[in-house]
């Protein structure tokens, strides 16, 4: 059906000629949300945040600079590998390439990193057969024990969906109270004329269904496990 | 499937369903574990009242308005590289979605949890193109393996137990039968299958939460991580969205996922909320090449500015579905069609018709739990009294008996001495059917009555008569 005559019907019903030009006021009555832009301290976020993630079966572990490399391996040999990562330079950033392309090889870990040099199929069946995806947050949301991911030339998304077990790298300061401040951040960007990620996947722990007899099952499509790594000081 | 499971009579689909111990008890035990996540979820957040009302403005403020947010969604899903549709109704959807099948010789379609393709009864139409279309949302896959129907809009398989899901795995994908029947065992099953699939799909088909106007997004609010995957692997993405689903920015999206995952499962936020802005960037691996967001009417564009149209706020939460008395009792199947509860008897006959829903509106104690938990604020029982208005005022569907009975009333009624006459001889002539001043088994009009409640036997004494008697020391 033509887009016009679709909406001259709308129109129609409400009793007007259609309107394709003129933006609509909005005039909320109502900010509930407002008052949730609390002023939270770092310290107060992460609280609520390990909180939080006891009830989504989410460990957090906590490292800084100078021990994320071992808290790294050490999650990942409790899960065992392959492991899945992402082409990103904070691995670098943060210290983690030795970690990644020496040490846990030499250990009979093999390391995958998504490339866009191979096809997809190569990638899905990489990451399809990793027991760890390794990947970094954008955001994170204390009060629901959320990790924010966006696609990108390296940033696969199938690295978070199909390993065994999900591991986020999350910046302490990256933590927000809940999604109304993120979403602020969002229309901002889209007011500036900006084009979003392709994906921005909100995710808060493993999956999960209750769809049969109503009892919780957790590890379902996607990951059957997750663990997040909070650097203190970054 | 289209909105419609079978054509029986209500009563025949609520007489087979109540005897269902089963399902009753899976029914009670759910309503009682949401209904308190849901409240826990609730005070958790606080100031409640107020987030309703912001919702509920938001969702009338994009009613109001809906041509220039559609208008502006479509602008920015091109601009974004996706292309939109817009369907009058589910032949044209179906078209649509069947010829960018063929065009992709797609074969394997997978489909994370959609309302709106059941109303519009996608999977025939694709089957019927020689397509396997398979259902990855836990419950809706276990529906599909049988012919199910889904009888919660949030819970599909709620009616089924964990000993009948075994059995059809056994039968339908070669489940062991000494495995248990434990739901992880059986879960993790179906993962290794959907798993194969997800991989080999062709195209993902999804349904829509919301979209949002001036983004050109679209956004899946689920738990399984099944969506994710739908919108990742295959190559070509299909968002099919009823034509009010949607928001003017990501600020309204937080606030109605903030209201969808407290009211349906009292989650703070569901494990995974996708939000999906056209096709993969050109540098990226995954996610579609290929974006259709295809937008449908189908009934809607007619409940837009009449008496009903608080309906179109609905963001199928399914939170009245699990505080109705009268759910409780007969299960989502007697609603014999996909949308069950207060808002399937509010939407049903709107969407589908009278001639097979005129029962619905009546399934209802009108005692307004459903419309106090409704997060964008639905009068759903006025809705439901409005419909029996219409259907007894507009439509002149009211039971034949119910109106003989009225008619009868109205002709005693209107005259003063025929009325005395009735008042005066009611008691005794209804007597011998009374027991302890109440009714079981009515004569004639009253059966239809005491078929479902007891009736109160008239007194003696009438009204006027203790009102003429009463300054006289009467009887009081």
């Amino acid at each position: 059906m033509e887009q016009t005559q679709f909406l001259s019907t709308i129109a129609a019903r409400l009793q007007r000629t259609a309107n394709t030009t003129e933006r609509p006021i909005k005039n909320w009555q109502h900010r509930p949300n407002a008052q949730h832009d609390a002023r939270m301290t770092n310290d107060d976020l992460l609280t609520t945040f390990k909180e939080q993630c006891t009830r989504i079966h989410t460990d957090v572990v906590e490292a800084t600079r100078g021990t994320l490399q071992q808290e790294v391996a050490q999650v990942i040999k409790n899960y065992g590998g392959p492991v899945s990562v992402w082409d990103d330079a904070r691995f670098e950033t943060y210290g983690l390439t030795p970690l990644l392309m020496q040490t846990l090889p030499q250990h009979d870990i093999a390391v995958y990193t998504w490339s866009n040099e191979k096809s997809r199929e190569q990638n899905f069946a990489e990451a399809n057969i990793s027991r760890v995806g390794l990947v970094f947050s954008e955001y994170a949301l204390a009060e629901s024990g959320t990790v924010v991911l966006y696609s990108a030339e390296g940033a696969g998304k199938a690295v978070g969906l199909l390993p065994h077990a999900f591991v986020a790298i999350i910046p302490k300061s990256s933590l927000l109270l809940r999604m109304t401040q993120l979403s602020q951040l969002f229309r901002q960007r889209v007011e500036a004329g900006e084009l979003l990620p392709h994906a921005i996947d909100y995710v808060s722990g493993p999956s999960n269904s209750a769809d049969i007899e109503m009892k919780l099952v957790v590890g379902v499509h996607g990951p059957v496990e997750a663990t997040y790594i909070v650097l203190t000081d970054c | 499937m289209a909105i419609q499971f079978n054509e029986h009579h209500f009563n025949d689909n609520v007489e087979k369903n109540v005897h269902n111990d089963f399902m009753r008890g899976a029914v009670a035990s759910a309503q009682d574990h949401l209904y308190t996540k849901r409240l826990d979820a609730v005070e958790e957040l606080g100031d409640w009242e107020q987030w309703r009302n912001h919702a509920q403005e938001i969702r009338q403020h994009v009613l109001e308005h809906l041509d220039y947010y559609l208008h502006e969604l479509a602008i920015n899903v091109e601009k974004a590289g996706g292309h939109v549709y817009f369907a009058h109704d589910a032949n044209e959807a179906n078209a649509y979605i069947r010829d960018v099948v063929r065009q992709k010789n797609a074969k394997k379609i997978v489909k994370s949890k959609s309302m709106v393709t059941e109303e519009i009864s996608l999977n025939d139409a694709l089957e019927a193109e020689g397509c396997q279309v398979l259902e990855t949302d836990l419950g809706e896959y276990i529906l599909q393996l049988e012919g199910d129907k889904p009888s919660h809009i949030v819970a599909p398989s709620l009616h089924k137990n964990k000993d009948q899901i075994k059995e059809v795995f056994v039968e339908k994908l070669g489940y062991d039968e000494q495995n248990t029947s434990e739901a992880g065992e059986l879960a993790r099953y179906v993962r290794e299958i959907l798993r194969d699939e997800f991989l080999a799909a062709d195209v993902g088909v999804t349904g829509c939460n919301f979209a949002v106007a001036d983004s050109g997004s679209i956004c899946l609010v689920t738990n399984e991580g099944n969506a994710g995957l739908v919108t990742t692997i295959p190559k070509t993405h299909i968002a099919v969205m009823g034509m009010e689903r949607l928001v003017p920015s990501m600020e309204e999206l937080e606030v109605l996922v903030t209201m969808l995952t407290r009211s349906a499962v009292g989650q703070k936020l569901s494990s995974y909320v996708n939000i999906v802005t056209g096709p993969k960037h050109a540098q990226e691996v995954d996610g579609p090449e290929d974006f259709h967001v295809v937008v449908l009417d189908n009934g809607r564009s007619s409940i837009l500015g009449g008496d009903f149209e608080e309906v179109l706020q609905c963001i199928r939460c399914g939170a009245c579905v699990n505080t109705c008395p009268v759910y409780r009792h007969i299960g989502g199947h007697s609603y014999n069609s996909i949308y069950s509860g207060p808002i399937g008897a509010v939407l049903t006959p709107l969407l589908a018709g009278y001639d097979d829903y005129k029962e619905l509106p009546y399934a209802s104690s009108l005692c307004g739990a459903c419309t106090e938990v409704c997060p964008v604020k639905i009068p759903l029982h006025e809705l439901l009294l409005k419909h029996r208005q219409v259907i007894v005022e507009e439509e002149g569907r009211a039971p034949v008996s119910e109106s003989a009975m009225m008619k009868l009333f109205e002709f005693g009624a209107s005259r003063s001495p025929l009325y005395r006459f009735g008042t005066k001889v009611a008691a005794k002539a209804i007597k011998p059917f009374a027991k302890d001043d109440m009714i079981s088994k009515g004569p004639g009009p009253l059966k239809t009555w005491t078929n479902v409640r007891d009736f109160p036997a008239p007194k003696e004494q009438r009204l006027r008569d203790w009102f003429e008697t009463r300054d006289k020391g009467g009887n009081v």
